[in-house]
């Protein structure tokens, strides 16, 4: 355990730091000794976020009369970085589109008779939620997007594709993106549906391989006149665009924070290495070169952090923050891609096979730049406001 | 059923051990501090207890520094009701300690008070048991199975070659072994009910005794291994080596 994770923060409460021990041990516990078998089978078995609902960790932003916790941006952002230290960067996205990505559109947009009929299994873990926004020709042009739903009585009708959903193969309940309006500004006609699984029309066409998190499942989703009741709009009808924009502010936060975690760990499992393995007739961790890299990598961790936690306390304050968290995301995705590597390096050989956790985390950290929001359009985000 | 569960803060085992300026206690710079691991077998157990009774109530003691504060907290968030600070400087001398906890303890109307079987930080053993002689109430130790019935305990022992079965009457002391139960972790419910729970303070004296520690020392680095040959012509020297040197044979 690194002393990083020990240390109390001015913006961390008593029950921030409590959550903390306790997703360490979690982590520690119950992924570290098993994650490399749903690497193989490509998922997060289904009871391990049974067990996460039972010790509250899928409801941490959820209200309390739905079986949450009703707490801040912090306490998301101190669920992320811990779990980023299990080591299984797939099982982390797979619990954070959960809890983090999905399921907030429901709990901010929600009608009360949603809440109430779906948060509870949220929190429970007997619901996994996925969110289908990116489409085979939209990414982070969100605008972009070509699955068009129309409205024909009691239902709507929906028609498109999506593509790079997590859990989207065995997922229960997918909040999607859809087209309602196509006459006016792009940014308006966009709205948010609930689609569970097994709607008629609704089908997943396939599951994608990816070159890391193998134990989270990514799929493309196909809709084909899938008729979906009223009651599963989800927000104001149009108004999907700015819903999908307020909540990447938590889904960057998060993805930052899990950057962050991963960070401190694979610096924390190289220094371990670094002193046990000897070369010429000494331990690695003698030689200077190694460890001027590694600490400057230390240090560029540390500062990362520090600015996921400063964004994330802004955003619970309810302060403006786009910038800091933009920078955020773009900043502590970057600075893992250097951590990795050289930690990669600083293995040596065994950094890169299969059996080395190091190796899994250099591949499922590739992805961090990317997903969420690629570091160029949050660069573009903060260039806007400078 | 009214339990008490006295529990000691220790160092994670999983920390470097780095020993203090004064040559004999550590440096707690740095230190990840827990609850210790056998205790967490009690604490669950007195939960559970609680919870098969369906009433009664569960407290926590601890002797300490503030710092045992946030361990009492950990120990609120799995479900004991309410904790009790023993505020005060330990002692190395396990006597001193369990008068401590007995004097505390005494007149507290528990039925049973639990102990892990040993802290994991200096492997005394001791506190439980002389606790419960302190107390005048009868003692089993290392406890990896529990039945109660009508006011009597019957405990099972893992003895060497096998398992040992006592009995007793409440109230009693038990120290209880791993196996006992499985620990739960605190849900983020219990750690943020355990905010509101009762932690009482009480500044508590502890005498020197006269049991000391006078140094520590960190074990030895382990020596790198040696690879006498390959086959059956290196058996006569490993057999000879591990005569003379190693001196196991």
């Amino acid at each position: 355990m690194t002393t990083i994770m020990t240390q109390a923060h001015p913006y961390l409460s008593d029950v921030h730091l409590a959550l903390r021990d306790q997703v360490l041990r979690f982590v520690q516990d119950q992924v570290i000794p098993v994650g490399e078998a749903w690497e193989d089978q490509g998922m997060v078995p289904r009871d391990i976020f049974r067990r996460m609902g039972a010790l509250g960790l899928l409801g941490i932003r959820v209200p309390e009369i739905y079986g949450g916790a009703e707490l801040d941006a912090l306490a998301s952002v101190v669920l992320a970085e811990a779990l980023g230290h299990s080591t299984f960067g797939g099982f982390t996205a797979s619990v954070l589109v959960d809890t983090d990505m999905a399921t907030p559109h429901l709990t901010r947009y929600g009608s009360d008779a949603q809440k109430a009929a779906w948060l509870p299994s949220i929190v429970a873990g007997d619901t996994i939620t996925a969110i289908a926004v990116s489409e085979p020709d939209a990414g982070s042009d969100v605008k972009s997007i070509r699955t068009r739903a129309v409205r024909q009585g009691d239902h709507w009708v929906l028609n498109g594709a999506k593509t790079f959903i997590t859990n989207g193969v065995h997922g229960d309940l997918y909040i999607v993106a859809a087209k309602t309006a196509l006459d006016g500004k792009a940014s308006h006609g966009i709205s948010m549906f609930m689609v569970e699984k097994g709607t008629p029309g609704f089908r997943v066409s396939r599951a994608l391989k990816k070159m890391g998190w193998l134990s989270s499942d990514t799929a493309e989703l196909v809709f084909e006149d899938c008729r979906i009741p009223v009651e599963n709009l989800l927000g104001e009808e149009n108004h999907g665009f700015y819903a999908i924009m307020d909540n990447f502010q938590n889904e960057r936060l998060v993805m930052a924070a899990m950057a962050v975690g991963e960070a401190t760990k694979a610096i924390q499992l190289t220094l371990d290495h670094l002193r046990q393995r000897e070369a010429f007739g000494s331990a690695l961790w003698t030689i200077h070169g190694i460890r001027q890299r590694l600490a400057k990598r230390a240090a560029e961790t540390e500062a990362a952090r520090q600015l996921v936690y400063h964004a994330a306390w802004l955003e619970s304050q309810g302060l403006e923050c786009i910038k800091e968290v933009s920078m955020a995301k773009a900043f502590c995705c970057e600075i893992t891609q250097g951590v990795v590597y050289d930690c990669v390096q600083f293995h040596g050989g065994m950094g890169y096979m299969r059996e080395s956790a190091i190796e899994r985390m250099a591949r499922d950290a590739r992805v961090l730049t990317i997903g969420g929001g690629a570091t160029e359009v949050m660069f573009e985000e903060v260039a806007k406001r400078l | 059923m009214k339990v008490a569960v006295c529990l000691k803060r220790v160092p994670d085992t999983t920390t470097k051990i780095v020993i203090g300026s004064d040559g004999k206690s550590i440096d707690e710079n740095g230190v990840k501090f827990v609850p210790n691991p056998y205790d967490e077998y009690a604490l669950e157990e007195a939960i559970a207890l609680k919870e098969r009774a369906g009433a009664g109530e569960t407290v926590v003691y601890s002797l300490g520094g503030d710092s045992s504060q946030e361990t009492i907290r950990t120990a609120l968030a799995m479900g004991i009701d309410r904790g009790v600070l023993l505020q005060g400087a330990g002692s190395a001398d396990g006597f001193e300690v369990a008068k401590t906890f007995a004097a505390e303890l005494k007149g507290g109307g528990f039925d049973l008070v639990l102990f892990g079987k040993l802290a994991v930080d200096d492997y005394n053993m001791q506190v439980g048991p002389m606790t419960a002689e302190l107390l005048g109430v009868p003692c089993i130790t290392t406890v990896a199975h529990l039945t109660l019935a009508n006011g009597a305990i019957e405990a099972e022992r893992e003895i060497e070659g096998g398992i040992e079965v006592c009995t007793c009457s409440m109230p009693a002391v038990l120290t209880i072994d791993k196996g006992l139960n499985t620990p739960r972790l605190p849900s983020l419910k219990g750690i943020m009910a355990a905010k509101k729970k009762p932690l009482e303070v009480r500044p508590v004296h502890v005498g020197v005794g006269t049991l000391m520690v006078s140094s520590l020392t960190l074990p030895p680095e382990r020596l790198a291994g040696r690879i006498v040959g390959e086959g059956p012509d290196a058996v006569p020297a490993l057999v000879s080596l591990l005569r003379t040197e190693a001196k196991v044979l």
